[in-house]
């Protein structure tokens, strides 16, 4: 496989990469349903679960630089972000009996609800 | 450009949580005409289907930047998605009640990605100030390898709360906002942050890790430590049978039938 130079750039869920000489973007990764792997030295890999087998891989100039990068790529769905405010949701409740989320008129949103709108 | 469009389709008819889902009609690009279309909004991507049972969307509307406001129309129960950018595009939509239309344009407006973020770095500051003293004691102590990028803390720790429809900041966990005013930077920064596993993508949140393994300081860890060591202790069980579960659900949809 032929590596090619490019700059990638994290915006919400999306994985946008350019020619590194070009302002628009050639494409972007919708970073949902995905798994980011760490390969083998300073090469991460991005695949989707519908299919496994299909691997995005970046090499990185350094195994820090690649470390930032798979954390950040973990964070970046908005699915993880939903979990993590049901998470800290769910700890204040517990910790003060109040619902963080009042304060805001946001508490019966659908997409706050602790696992209520699974289907 | 191209779009990862498989994975978009799988994301759209997988199940996971659909945020709103109903019957909208959706006027079209050119010509005006209405056309009913089954729309499925999960996170800030609004799909959309031409009828219930197809099995891939015919478009989404990717919902960063954009406002949603009731707009005039011939049509009744009538609202927009519009978007910044001379050449963006603004959707008008229809419900078919008022009841669906209120209840579209509330969840449509909260979609983003950005809002989200924003309300979760909210309840993580509440969060800290609850375990840890408003003045955030151990502040010195998150300066650590592996912690959550400390920086943006410091100016959100203004009094200030969020309003009812915030303010969209630059930057938050060290990624770019959709929606940045221009002159702001962009770099493709990234959130330090430890965990080196090949887990999937759906690990419970780790809290930031407090009062630990800093050298300096030890001295003042204290009592603050038992109590943080049987936090711990919980918050580490909890996660274990999260993560747990989580892989489980996740080798059955990779083992199961399609959805």
């Amino acid at each position: 496989a032929v590596l090619k130079k490019r700059l990638v750039k994290l915006v919400v869920n999306f994985l946008f990469y350019f020619r590194t000489d070009e302002a628009e973007p050639i494409g972007a990764l919708l970073l949902e349903q995905c798994r980011i792997i760490k390969e083998e030295e300073n090469v991460f890999s991005i695949s989707f679960i519908e299919e496994p087998e299909r691997k995005y891989c970046f090499e990185c100039d350094s195994k820090e630089q690649c470390q930032e990068w798979i954390e950040a790529l973990k964070r970046a769905s908005y699915e993880f972000m939903r979990r993590s405010l049901i998470f800290y949701r769910n700890e204040i409740q517990k910790m003060t009996g109040k619902d963080p989320l009042e304060q805001y008129g946001i508490s019966e949103e659908a997409r706050f609800q602790l696992g209520a709108h699974k289907q | 450009m191209k779009l990862n469009e498989r994975s978009l389709v799988f994301y759209a008819t997988c199940n996971s949580p659909a945020d709103n889902a109903g019957f909208l009609y959706k006027r079209g690009e050119r010509h005006t005409a209405y056309h009913r279309r089954w729309f499925v909004l999960k996170g800030n991507m609004l799909f959309y289907f031409e009828e219930r049972e197809s099995r891939e969307p015919v478009g989404v509307i990717v919902l960063e930047g954009c406002t949603v406001e009731l707009c005039d129309s011939a049509e009744e129960f009538a609202f927009a998605i519009r978007f910044g950018g001379a050449k963006s595009r603004t959707y008008v939509l229809a419900a078919e009640s008022q009841a669906a239309m209120e209840s579209w344009v509330k969840s449509l407006s909260r979609a983003s990605f950005d809002y989200m973020r924003l309300v979760v770095r909210e309840l993580e500051k509440q969060l800290e100030e609850m375990r840890w003293g408003p003045d955030g004691g151990c502040r010195g102590c998150r300066q650590l390898p592996g912690s959550w990028k400390p920086k943006p803390l410091g100016p959100e720790r203004s009094p200030e709360r969020l309003p009812a429809l915030p303010a969209i900041l630059p930057k938050e966990n060290g990624c770019a906002v959709w929606n940045n005013t221009p002159g702001v930077d962009r770099p493709p920064n990234t959130s330090s942050c430890s965990g080196d596993d090949g887990e999937v993508n759906s690990r419970p949140p780790p809290l930031p890790p407090r009062r630990r393994a800093s050298s300096s300081e030890a001295g003042s860890a204290g009592a603050a430590a038992a109590e943080s060591l049987s936090t711990f202790c919980r918050l580490h069980e909890q996660y274990g049978r999260e993560v747990a579960r989580l892989r489980q659900d996740w080798l059955e949809r990779r083992r199961g039938p399609r959805p």
